[in-house]
């Protein structure tokens, strides 16, 4: 440590923990590119891609001021506009032992993914245009006022005391309940009822769950901002809701239906990632097993419940994100103890019931603020923009209209089967 | 002149193929194709989802064979592709009019036998000499 306060320790874990976040987002983007069908799939890749870009910077110009920078309550100033004053020296309200810019740039990576997570809603007939200007008011609008409640200096949820230690609010009902406007604002896709969605190519699917459990790593782990034994336990945690969540949805499968799937496994992990999220920091391992199996279920049960609505929530957004970010932080009011995490509180199994309430007014305030100003923001994109693709485009494949490319070129004729999506 | 198309399971395929090959049938084209012939339809689950899978996979073979050659290789077809559950396949025999065989120039029985047919059979019947061959002539 020299004499700014600097650990290098920290920075460098801090700053590695931002890579790996970063490999979320390319790895969203291949587990929804293989859920799709083949027609939409570069369009679907190029929606996470395009979010990613966008949310980077409206996140360095406006984002991060909104959400950090010294303000009231409800939203942050602008006197970091720009990452103006935002350079090598530390932010002691924050992270006092790494440069504040590395503490900006990880949570940039934060704000790149929650927007990106919303393209699942709404994939293979939303304008493209029309998404990227979406993602950049959502970013304005969203996701930097709850990032300031939740982690904000002053922010109302941050001193209510309500727990989240690296975004189950933020980033997950937040992503999942603009999701939700998404899907229904534009519409379901043209031929929902007569052909259910069939990913085209599973192997993608895994893949990218893959890559998005590995920089999950460093989201959860990344976010205890120091490089010791937090940072130890977010990743322990982390790793083993996600492999309890796996193992608790791969054998509701089986008792269902016999078959243990691929799929399902990859969206298992992903939901137990996201259950584990706010608690990361806060619970025992034992505590984590618990989160990741509880979460599979709850999220396995409302990807049932979803596919019977009309709202064709397509990858199940809101299912995982949304309703596993709800379950992981009511779940943190339950397992959470102070003995693990001096920042943390105790939950009700530690003698707390009093943390559950906490936990629940963050979530139904992020979940009413999300959805109320997604659709106003969505409707304002759609004065300026289409929202929605002419059906002939959405039938024939989005990948050849809005970007005159096709992702498969061997003449198999396979496309002649795959059924619209 | 007959062109012979069947239709057969994928995994039957290089059975299949074995078969025609000892029988000294070695000219052949494969095509990959879906359709339908009223098996039982397959289900698949994505995330609790059932998905009815419409067309079946199946192989297409193409060959197109002089008179002497016609019986055997649906002999070999037959004791090579069956199952006996349906969804087995089919074998179409049409009438050829003219072949040519764009090297040479060669027409009709002349262009249908690949110069290397009888090395392939030999091979053939070597690795296997009893498979298949055994119920030639017998096909019901």
């Amino acid at each position: 440590m020299n004499e700014t306060g600097i650990s290098a320790g920290d920075t460098a874990w801090l700053l590695t923990s931002a890579a790996l976040v970063f490999l979320m987002t390319p790895g969203l983007a291949f587990f929804y590119g293989g859920l799709v069908s083949r027609r939409h799939v570069l369009n679907t890749l190029m929606m996470t891609i395009g979010a990613l870009c966008v949310a980077a910077l409206v996140w360095a110009l406006i984002g991060y001021s909104l959400a950090f920078a010294p303000g009231g309550a409800l939203i942050g100033g602008l006197a970091w506009a720009g990452f103006q004053g935002v350079g090598g020296e530390p932010q002691a309200d924050y992270a006092a032992t790494v440069p504040h810019l590395a503490f900006a740039a990880f949570q940039g990576m934060f704000a790149v993914i929650a927007p990106a997570l919303t393209a699942g809603a709404v994939v293979g007939r939303m304008d493209f245009r029309a998404y990227l200007l979406f993602v950049a008011l959502w970013c304005v609008g969203v996701y930097a006022p709850v990032a300031h409640w939740v982690w904000g200096l002053g922010g109302w949820i941050r001193e209510s005391g309500a727990l989240d230690f690296a975004g189950g609010t933020v980033v997950h009902i937040a992503a999942g309940a603009a999701a939700l406007v998404a899907a229904a604002l534009v519409g379901a896709r043209a031929d929902v009822k007569r052909s259910p969605l069939r990913p085209h190519n599973v192997p993608f699917v895994l893949l990218g769950a893959g890559l998005l459990w590995f920089g999950w790593l460093g989201f959860n782990a990344g976010s205890a901002l120091t490089a010791g034994g937090l940072a130890s336990l977010a990743l322990v945690t982390t790793h083993l809701s996600a492999a309890a969540a796996v193992l608790v949805w791969l054998a509701i499968e089986t008792a269902r239906a016999g078959k243990a799937t691929a799929v399902g496994a990859a969206t298992a992990a992903v939901v137990g990632l996201v259950g584990i999220t706010p608690a990361a920091g806060f619970v025992s391992p034992a505590a984590a097993m618990a989160i990741g199996g509880i979460t599979a279920a709850v999220g396995y049960a409302a990807i049932q419940w979803r596919t019977r609505l009309n709202l064709d929530d397509t990858l199940d957004v809101f299912a995982c994100h949304g309703v596993g970010g709800m379950c992981g932080s009511l779940l943190t009011g339950v397992f959470a103890r102070q003995s693990l995490n001096e920042a943390g509180a105790n939950g009700l199994l530690a003698g707390n019931p009093k943390l559950v309430l906490t936990q629940l007014i963050a979530v139904v305030a992020t979940l009413a603020y999300t959805l109320a100003a997604t659709f106003v923001l969505l409707k304002l994109v759609g004065l300026i923009l289409p929202l929605r693709l002419p059906l002939a485009q959405e039938l024939e494949g989005i990948d050849r209209h809005a970007h005159g490319e096709t992702a498969y070129h061997e003449a198999t004729g396979d496309d002649l089967f795959d059924p619209a999506v | 002149m007959k062109l012979i198309t069947a239709i057969i399971r994928p995994e039957r395929l290089a059975e299949v193929k074995s078969a025609l090959f000892r029988v000294g049938v070695t000219g052949l084209s494969v095509s990959g194709v879906r359709g339908h012939g009223g098996e039982p339809e397959i289900v698949e689950h994505v995330r609790g989802q059932r998905i009815v899978v419409e067309f079946t996979e199946k192989v297409e073979l193409r060959m197109a064979v002089s008179e002497p050659f016609v019986e055997p290789a649906v002999a070999a077809i037959l004791t090579a592709a069956r199952t006996g559950a349906v969804g087995d396949g089919k074998i179409f025999i049409q009438s050829l009019e003219r072949v040519i065989r764009i090297r040479t120039g060669e027409e009709n029985e002349a262009a249908l036998t690949p110069l290397t047919a009888e090395e392939v059979q030999a091979r053939a019947l070597q690795e296997a000499p009893d498979k298949g061959t055994a119920n030639l002539g017998k096909a019901p």
